[in-house]
């Protein structure tokens, strides 16, 4: 009543369910957590004060793959050689490391937004520090979702 | 690294004065985060693409840092501002030294 | 038609025949005599435009039963609303008789004893005569036929042609644009293939490539209808990457794409649309968000969730259509459209009944054609039920025993996994159960029945990640089918906790004792979307079951206990 073993027998495939999550984690590190994220800005910008607003991240609700989570963070700014993001820093608070990527802008570029394409090894939050040509200070943060997946549907 | 990585771009070739274009960029590249291991357990190196920079007529326009957690072929877009004709170089850095380079020209009317 | 109010005179005449004759439910004679075709089709018209809908036809080319949820819960916000009603609230909120037509369309209440009377739905030559009808009563120029996708798989047939079979179908209805779900788990190759050749678009402005970002499908297409302009914009499945196996199309990538959808219908407007229309198979709940946070659309013509509605129901100005599926009912929206907006609609959700629609003879011989090579695979005779089997709900059905009790002894295991798909037919006590009824269960391209062993804690993580991707408050956190569906464990579900607190007392029913989180247990399952899973195809699995097994005798579904709703 059981199929040829050389089917049995295939056992080392894992649910395919459960290998989204398990691909992306890969042997369970250590993980940064909010606080690491904190350390992090606070190394660029001791206890300057993060005002809020200005930032938008963009991210799947969902990631479809931990291994390529798609971001594109757009900051409020006339981008004008007097007033202009001079940078944006991304932290992960559920990856190995928080860092993820910080970009450096320039009034030239006409609209502070770009877009790169991150490994997220669980569902976290995503936190995006911007720095204005003045030297204010502004975050925001959003939750992506990595699930294992399957069931159809 | 098995292959030499090969950049791609995406810009216009024509842009209006003025016009806010997107530029793409791409390039093959594993990004090995240094946080696998191999099946002997022994932690695989870091090797990742770290910084990418974008200039217009030499001058750098857009830079991006890049850390572990940016994906194997790493994609990079951003906004340009097209006030005149000229040439864009893209630069890609490696962790080992090596600089990986493309050029793209715009015509701007 | 159908408007509501029709049936429900006719429901309400059939309560009072049943009352005054003492005969219980009418029998199949008289309820074939009360619906018409004429009936069924009666619909007072409106404006200029028709609009028609079907959606979630699950390549279910012939009638069948399929029995709607009785248990279908809502979270957060939207508990208790539509389509979060089962068995006798649907009755009660859209006022339907119990026993009528409608009722047993619409509802679980006393599914057998009315399937007995009503007959099967569906099937592509009543739903071809029916377009036909509407199309000669309206003219050509004036109906719009839109295929919100889940059209192109899970039958046995689609299966071995690769979708050619419904394709070919489809293309005799003659629609006008359709968007699609399940149809990737074609490949991206033969998805590409066919929507190359298909005399109408594909639509999909939430499919990008996974390199520059480019579109992979045309968003949208204005068509020029009734006088109207009329701009439709498809939404597929915005999770077909992690509700199926991404390999299948490595190089598309989905999501919902609200800011892109946005601009969508702003374009749609600049370039002088009159209306617009979403062709969405979001989901019921997604499409109920998604009508609050982007603004100028009139229409969703929602899908995925199978949810069957005779009513629109309105999300500020935006009117949401649920079809529901497997060919039970045509939607016929009829618009009034001047100085380029909405200005009054008529409604009526169409229902199938295979018993009282005639045929349309070259859709018939269409299909004829196409089950004529497996007729005799689809006709074998496996087993016979004594009691109901269906799938659909937000828990275990009792065709989902048959699957998991198959997979436990014939894979040789202490627990099995059966995807919560919503399609698959349902069969009445006393049916036999052939290879057909099996795989429309079942028929997909990822069916390897698997064996492996995981620990409880591993299957303690899976039930939660699936119960999150049902039952989390925000509907956009919320992807796939219904709960996945266990054979050889019992456990306890609280839906409206959060991830990781929902999934309690698990339970290995064979020996009644509590699943061990450091255990392995043997598992068996299947539609893993994992690429290159070895296993028989489920269909294998469940055919040798049934075979020896010969009578099936469904049991009680108290395995899963649901708490707190």
């Amino acid at each position: 009543m059981t199929f040829p073993d050389a089917l049995s027998r295939r056992d080392a495939i894992v649910l395919a369910a459960l290998s989204a999550a398990a691909t992306a984690i890969g042997p369970r590190l250590a993980h940064a957590d909010a606080a690491a994220v904190e350390a992090e800005i606070k190394k660029l910008y001791a206890d300057k004060k993060l005002g809020s607003g200005r930032v938008k991240i963009d991210v799947p609700q969902i990631a479809e793959n931990g291994l390529v989570v798609p971001i594109n963070v757009e900051v409020e700014s006339p981008m004008t050689e007097q007033d202009f993001v001079k940078a944006v820093h991304v932290y992960a608070d559920g990856n190995p490391l928080p860092g993820v990527v910080s970009f450096a802008f320039t009034p030239a570029c006409g609209k502070a937004a770009a877009s790169s394409r991150m490994r997220l090894a669980q569902t976290q939050n995503i936190i995006a520090v911007a720095e204005m040509s003045d030297g204010s200070l502004f975050t925001s943060k959003v939750e992506v979702k990595v699930t294992i997946g399957g069931c159809g549907g | 690294m098995s292959n030499k990585p090969v950049p791609r771009v995406r810009v216009p070739a024509n842009a209006k004065k003025d016009e806010l274009i997107e530029i793409k960029t791409l390039i093959s590249h594993e990004m090995e985060s240094g946080q696998r291991r191999d099946s002997a357990g022994k932690v695989i190196p870091r090797r990742i693409i770290n910084t990418f920079t974008a200039e217009f007529d030499g001058k750098t326009v857009f830079e991006a840092t890049w850390h572990p957690a940016i994906s194997a072929n790493p994609y990079q877009s951003f906004f340009y501002k097209a006030v005149k004709s000229g040439e864009f170089t893209f630069k890609w850095k490696d962790d080992d030294g090596s600089v990986y380079e493309s050029k793209a020209k715009i015509q701007v009317a | 038609m159908i408007s509501r109010r029709d049936f429900l005179q006719a429901g309400a005449a059939a309560s009072a025949l049943v009352a005054a004759s003492g005969l219980g439910p009418l029998n199949r004679v008289a309820a074939q005599q009360r619906l018409s075709q004429a009936d069924i089709l009666r619909f007072q018209p409106l404006g200029t435009l028709t609009l028609l809908y079907v959606a979630d036809l699950h390549a279910q080319l012939r009638p069948v039963y399929y029995r709607e949820p009785s248990i279908n819960l809502g979270v957060g916000e939207v508990k208790g609303l539509v389509p979060h009603l089962t068995g006798k609230d649907v009755l009660a909120h859209f006022n339907l008789p119990a026993g009528s037509p409608m009722a047993h369309a619409l509802s679980s209440e006393d599914f057998v004893a009315l399937a007995k009377n009503y007959g099967r739905m569906g099937g592509f030559d009543r739903i071809a005569t029916i377009i036909k009808a509407i199309r000669a009563e309206r003219g050509e120029g004036n109906c719009l036929l839109l295929d919100g996708g889940d059209t192109w798989t899970n039958a046995w047939g689609a299966l071995q042609t690769k979708a050619q079979d419904v394709v070919e179908a489809m293309n005799l209805l003659k629609p006008d644009a359709m968007t699609g779900h399940w149809e990737f788990t074609l490949g991206a190759e033969r998805v590409k293939e066919i929507t190359d050749k298909l005399p109408f678009p594909f639509l999909a402005q939430n499919i990008r490539d996974t390199e520059f970002e480019d579109r992979v499908f045309e968003p949208r297409k204005t068509f020029e209808r009734g006088g109207a302009k009329i701009a439709v914009i498809g939404q597929a499945y915005p999770y077909t990457a992690i509700a199926n196996p991404r390999w299948m199309f490595p190089k598309w990538s989905f999501g919902l794409r609200e800011d892109d959808l946005r601009k969508e219908v702003e374009d749609a407007r600049a370039e002088g649309a009159d209306i617009v229309v979403l062709l969405s198979h979001n989901g019921f709940d997604i499409d109920r968000k998604m009508a609050g946070r982007v603004k100028g659309i009139d229409i969703i013509l929602t899908s995925h969730t199978h949810d069957a509605l005779p009513d629109v129901v309105k999300v500020g100005q935006t009117l949401l259509i649920a079809t529901g599926s497997h060919g039970k009912f045509v939607s016929r929206l009829d618009l009034d459209i001047r100085d380029k907006a909405l200005k009054g609609y008529r409604f009526g959700l169409i229902p199938v009944f295979s018993d009282a629609i005639t045929p349309d003879a070259e859709m018939a011989a269409l299909v004829a054609k196409h089950r004529a090579p497996f007729e005799k695979d689809l006709s074998r005779v496996l087993a016979k039920t004594e009691g109901l089997l269906y799938r659909r709900g937000n828990f275990q059905g009792s065709f989902d025993d048959v699957f998991t009790d198959a997979m436990l002894q014939v894979r040789d295991v202490e627990i099995a996994l059966s995807p919560g798909v919503r399609w698959g037919a349902s069969l009445l006590p006393g049916q036999d159960i052939t290879f057909e009824d099996v795989t429309n269960a079942c028929a997909m391209s990822y069916p390897q029945c698997y064996r492996t062993s995981m620990k409880g804690e591993m299957l303690k993580t899976v039930l939660e990640d699936v119960a999150d991707n049902i039952f989390n408050p925000d509907p956009y956190l919320q992807g796939g089918g219904d709960m996945v569906r266990v054979g050889g464990m019992g456990f306890t579900i609280d839906p409206n906790a959060t991830i990781g607190q929902r999934i309690s007392n698990m339970t290995n029913l064979r020996d009644g004792k509590p699943i061990d989180a450091n255990r392995e247990y043997t598992v068996a399952g299947w539609a893993s979307i994992n690429e290159g899973t070895q296993g028989p195809p489920i269909w294998d699995v469940v055919s040798q079951y049934l075979t020896t097994k010969k009578t099936i005798t469904p049991r009680p579904l108290d395995a899963v206990k649901v708490v707190n709703i």
